[in-house]
């Protein structure tokens, strides 16, 4: 028997895999196709202060391996998120929940960590300063290490909650940024988010996405996600969720030995709803091959 | 319930231009109505395609694809015998209640949007619907379906664009000239048709409508529209809404 067991910080997961946010819904969408109480966790969709409609339409482009998407942080808010989503989830799920929240301004994700305190079901706080999709915000917040460092400040003063902050790749070095939240007091980082990207359609002459850029993601970026985890959970101390292109069980335990603590699944769940399902039956299959009993401090020779 | 399937294509062969019909044997219990669709991986290319059920059978599953790009392209150049997954029954569907029974339904097809609309006639005459089809196509190239809806029961009316067959004009003009009633219509095809339909026909109707899609299943929130009732997926909530839902 093999243990899949990880620990995040001072949470224990029964496996590492958790749906990436953006990539799962709300949780309910997920358990249209599996029961999802045999995640390790869930990273609810990105949820803003007031509703969004987010991005025209279209917001997905093709790539080679993978896509770009504009979503925009299409949400309906943390009052309903709090009200609706999480009590609707709650009842059919029992592991760990991580909100994700996003803003445009330091004040934004203080209002929105401040709200999710009195939600005894969320777990982890995750504090998206990486979503490349939104103008004034977002990435923009990622990509400096002192208003990182104060986002992460403004959030920790409010929140009992373990708080991970997702770093965005689209920086020189993201290292820098990671001690920033490190020092700030974060609990934990999530890495990476998605790369700013951008694809033409020939015939039209137009980006494909209408808001012009995305975020690309899948599995063409799992090499930057591994050299991007191994940095950071190299350079600070804090547990790393590691997340980036990851569709088999094997990137899970490369992941792992990079030095993530868990992973994130992301893109994979869109070419296939099951994709963590199968990630998480197939996990203790490599593990027998591989001569792995457990999936803890999994470390490079 | 949305399932994951493995299929077989048994057969594929062209229907009008660059248009192609693909005969696929696999476990179809995933699909409950006509207006659903299913999810193609294709080949060498990372995300599925988004595809309107043309009819179903316990067993057997027929698609109509058109080739618009690179993908579609891939996905009509398989031969019989390849396996393929699919995300099977997706979407809401179209409501067959919504045109009492006894009454006179009339379905509206838009280019490769005519699709859908043989499993639909299908099951509106097998619950006692009268049913007239309009079809409308570009040119005589591009027609198909026609005999296969005349088979199923349907008064079919064909328009092209450029006069080639039928009558001449858009949908709309072949519903005006040849003065068709209805009580109910349901419509699949290009935006500005939808439109039309939507803003110029008295009675209620629904439309089925297409976007550019991530996951196809309500998780990436890629495909959302504005409605008159709030923001909702056109792969999960849609993609058929009711006429006065939809925002022009």
């Amino acid at each position: 028997m093999v243990d899949l067991s990880v620990n995040l910080g001072d949470i224990r997961l029964d496996n590492p895999v958790i749906p990436a946010s953006g990539t799962c819904g709300f949780g309910l969408e997920l358990a249209e196709w599996y029961d999802i109480n045999m995640l390790g966790a869930i990273s609810l969709k990105g949820t803003t202060r007031d509703p969004r409609f987010g991005n025209a339409l279209p917001r997905i482009a093709e790539c080679p391996s993978g896509l770009i998407n504009s979503v925009g942080l299409e949400n309906p808010g943390i009052d309903k998120l709090l009200s609706e989503k999480i009590p609707a989830l709650r009842a059919i799920y029992h592991k760990p929940i991580i909100a994700n929240i996003s803003g445009f301004s330091v004040e934004d994700f203080a209002f929105c960590a401040e709200k999710a305190e009195s939600c005894p079901d969320i777990d982890i706080l995750e504090v998206n300063i990486s979503c490349p999709n939104v103008h004034g915000g977002g990435m923009a917040l990622g990509t400096d290490p002192e208003v990182a460092a104060a986002v992460t400040r403004a959030v920790k003063q409010v929140s009992s909650k373990p708080v991970f902050v997702k770093l965005t790749p689209n920086v020189t070095d993201i290292v820098t940024i990671a001690r920033a939240c490190e020092a700030a007091g974060a609990d934990g980082l999530t890495v990476i988010n998605t790369l700013l990207g951008m694809r033409i359609d020939i015939r039209t002459r137009k980006p494909v996405v209408a808001a012009g850029t995305g975020g690309f993601s899948g599995p063409a970026i799992f090499p930057i996600a591994v050299r991007a985890v191994y940095q950071v959970a190299h350079a600070c101390r804090i547990p790393v969720m590691g997340c980036g292109g990851i569709s088999t069980a094997e990137e899970v335990i490369e992941m792992l030995m990079a030095g993530a603590a868990a992973v994130q699944v992301g893109s994979a769940s869109l070419v296939n709803p099951l994709a963590c399902k199968e990630i998480i039956e197939q996990l203790p299959v490599v593990m027998e091959r591989l001569g792995l009993k457990d999936l803890k401090q999994l470390k490079l020779n | 319930m949305a399932t994951e399937r493995t299929f077989i294509l048994t057969a594929i062969e062209p229907v009008a231009a660059a248009t192609w019909r693909l005969q696929l044997s696999g476990d179809t219990s995933g699909l409950r109505c006509a207006g659903q669709f299913v999810m193609v991986s294709v080949p060498e290319f990372y995300l599925r395609r988004p595809v309107s059920v043309c009819d179903c059978e316990p067993g057997l599953l027929t698609l109509i694809v058109k080739v618009m790009g690179e993908g579609t392209a891939a996905l009509c150049a398989l031969r019989p015998g390849r396996e393929i997954s699919l995300l099977c029954g997706l979407g809401n569907g179209f409501d067959l209640s919504a045109c009492p029974k006894g009454k006179e339904a009339m379905i509206i097809g838009g280019g490769v949007g005519v699709a859908p609309l043989l499993l639909l006639c299908k099951q509106l005459r097998e619950a006692d619907r009268h049913v007239t089809a309009v079809l409308g196509f570009n040119t005589k190239e591009d027609i198909f379906l026609e005999k296969e809806l005349e088979a199923a029961g349907a008064d079919v009316i064909v328009a092209t664009a450029d006069g080639s067959a039928g009558c001449q004009g858009f949908v709309t003009d072949a519903i005006r000239m040849c003065v068709l009633k209805s009580d109910y219509f349901y419509a699949c095809g290009p935006r500005p048709m939808l439109k039309a339909l939507c803003t110029q026909l008295r009675q209620d109707g629904e439309v089925s409508t297409e976007e550019r899609m991530g996951c196809g299943a309500g998780i990436c929130y890629g495909c959302t529209c504005q409605t008159t009732s709030g923001p909702k997926r056109t792969c999960k909530e849609g993609p058929v809404f009711k006429k006065e839902e939809l925002v022009w």
